[in-house]
């Protein structure tokens, strides 16, 4: 996060208030209990001229949901405002946030030429009377504002909780509609909250488990264009496919990228029994895993690349095991009651996300590698599939209702339980995938 | 056992005629009979050697327990029918299309879904259809074809269906 930072700075041509401890009393330990909120304000940025007002507020309201949205943050309104910003360089007038109880104070400025937006931002610990670390600057496209809010918010995060950044990043997912018995699916691409919808594919075949590349730069998905589950690898940019393995009388799917982004793990069906393979896309050469007569499934590299993470029913029912990613012995994690699925590692290497279900209930719940520290996180009649947020923070992942106008839509949750809420989607929507922060 | 035979066929039937598989035999009946004669209309369920005679009467589908993909006597009784009638039409190839019901992951109803297809294929083999004759393929829970959230819904969804096409010999 810091070489991302400092890539990112351009300077701002003023003296910037020297950079304040991060040990300082405007801090939030994420991983704590149930937190107080803490209050914030994102007044609009002052626009460079009168034609940067409308995209100066579009920027704070961003950058607010982004922070309101973790639950972690709460917004002032600005009904309660004593002043505004009206000069990003004058200095803060800290009594009058005080007043308002803003404990945190994003201010920005904003300006547009041609089809090149510049957004500089600085963050303010009110109560302290001084600026928390530098003031930043961003450019890029108009078209792509969003982003250059995400990017704001992700630096006024990460400065407050000291964890990495999730706010620019996008989640690629199975847009889903029409009844349960005609189902039609496509592979899409957003936001991670949900904005700038783009569809991948059509609907024309099912398509199931989108998973992006290490990078964020291809998507692995599964698809039953040929008639049969075949594995396809995307080039996000330019939307072209093409299918990895099409092995006579088999089937695959489950496909993740290893870390090193050239090598895939997934599974091969051959006369019923599922195990796990993986293949080099350049070479295409494809070397078996596991060889057991039980189910094998849903495998996920951990971040190192040294150890692959997956299920199998070798029990009698399906539980979470950890092999070397070359194969050989397996050590089963899961010991709880009922059935353990699709289990990923966290980005941060030290939790896996998986499926339970118990009693008719279906649960997403976190673990340590070891299996150790189980702790379910939702309950419903079917949740299903979490994928990590870049910073290891945060789980997404699907929940279908009940019955014969159930419906599938994705939602978030924090690793403490805390923050469940839905992600807005155009249709339906299943098999959410989170991709690293953007570049 | 001729009862529950019975419930299964109609079931079968049932939904049959409530979704997936009508155009498959609708496309198939033109052709695929003997020359008719008398009362039997080619391609019609009353033609023994049509798809629509398979589907109903013979039964083109298996139902599975809970996590299973053993075949129950009732299940191989079926399935020795689909025997026979495949060795009668050695016109017909077929895919076995596996599923299961919605409580479970994708995945693993992936693979769940194979394992049944591949029992019912290698029980057709097993009664002498030749293994060329027949592939599989796994839908896991995409393709329910009752969307209740009921035992009553996922039993029939549970399931190997024959699907045949006219193949070797076109």
């Amino acid at each position: 996060m810091k070489r991302f930072l400092l890539s990112l700075f351009v300077g701002l041509s003023c003296v910037t208030t020297p950079v304040l401890a991060q040990n300082g009393p405007l801090r939030i330990e994420i991983t704590d209990g149930v937190i107080e909120p803490m209050p914030f304000a994102v007044p609009n940025l002052v626009p460079a001229t009168p034609g940067d007002v409308q995209i100066g507020a579009d920027l704070a309201r961003v950058i607010s949901a982004d922070l309101s949205g973790t639950g972690l943050f709460r917004e002032v309104p600005s009904s309660a405002y004593i002043s505004g910003i009206n000069d990003f360089n004058a200095p803060v007038q800290y009594a009058d946030w005080k007043a308002v109880n803003a404990q945190a104070l994003v201010t920005g400025s904003v300006s547009t030429s041609g089809d090149t937006l510049t957004v500089q931002f600085r963050l303010y610990d009110v109560f302290s009377n001084a600026e928390l670390g530098n003031g930043l600057q961003f450019t890029g496209s108009v078209q792509g504002w969003r982003r250059m809010a995400h990017k704001v918010a992700d630096a006024v995060y990460s400065r407050i909780t000291g964890e990495g950044g999730y706010f620019d990043s996008r989640v690629t997912f199975v847009s889903e509609s029409g009844p349960k018995d005609q189902r039609a699916k496509r592979l899409a691409i957003m936001d991670y909250d949900g904005a700038n919808v783009q569809y991948l594919t059509d609907s024309s075949s099912i398509v199931l488990a989108p998973r992006f590349s290490p990078n964020g730069d291809r998507v692995l998905y599964t698809s039953y264009e040929t008639g049969a589950p075949r594995i396809y690898v995307l080039d996000v940019g330019q939307v072209q496919r093409r299918v990895l393995e099409q092995k006579e009388g088999t089937m695959s799917f489950a496909p993740r990228f290893a870390p090193n982004g050239h090598t895939v793990v997934f599974s091969l069906t051959e006369g019923g029994n599922t195990d796990i393979y993986t293949m080099e896309i350049a070479s295409g050469e494809i070397v078996r895993r596991t060889t057991a007569p039980s189910i094998e499934t849903a495998p996920s590299y951990s971040p190192d690349g040294s150890q692959i993470v997956f299920e199998s029913d070798r029990s009698g029912t399906q539980q979470l095991y950890v092999m070397p990613a070359a194969g050989g012995e397996a050590t089963r994690i899961s010991f709880g009651q009922g059935r353990y699925g699709t289990p990923v590692w966290s980005p941060r290497g030290d939790m896996i996300a998986f499926t339970k279900q118990s009693k008719g209930r279906f649960h997403i719940g976190v673990m340590r590698t070891d299996g150790s520290e189980e702790r379910l996180l939702t309950a419903s009649f079917l949740d299903e599939g979490p994928t990590w947020a870049p910073n290891g923070r945060v789980i997404m992942f699907a929940r279908e209702t009940q019955g014969a106008q159930g419906r599938s839509g994705l939602y978030s949750v924090d690793i403490s339980g805390r923050n469940l809420k839905p992600i807005p989607t155009p249709d339906g929507a299943s098999d959410p995938a989170w991709s690293p922060l953007q570049d | 056992m001729s009862i529950l035979k019975k419930t299964l066929m109609i079931g079968a039937m049932v939904a049959i005629s409530a979704c997936t598989n009508a155009g498959r035999f609708g496309d198939d009946a033109y052709g695929s009979g003997s020359a008719g004669s008398g009362a039997i209309v080619p391609g019609s369920a009353n033609d023994p050697t049509s798809t629509a005679y398979f589907n109903q009467t013979v039964g083109d589908r298996v139902l599975f327990l809970v996590d299973q993909s053993n075949l129950s006597p009732e299940a191989q009784l079926v399935l020795d029918g689909q025997a026979k009638w495949l060795m009668t039409n050695a016109d017909y190839v077929a895919v076995i299309e596996g599923h299961a019901d919605e409580q479970g992951t994708r995945e693993y109803n992936l693979a769940l879904g194979a394992r049944r297809a591949n029992a019912a294929r290698e029980y057709l083999i097993s009664r002498g259809v030749a293994p060329n004759r027949l592939k599989t393929i796994s839908y896991g829970k995409e393709r329910p074809i009752e969307i209740c959230s009921e035992e009553a819904c996922y039993a029939k969804n549970r399931r190997a269906v024959t699907v045949l096409s006219a193949g070797l010999t076109g």
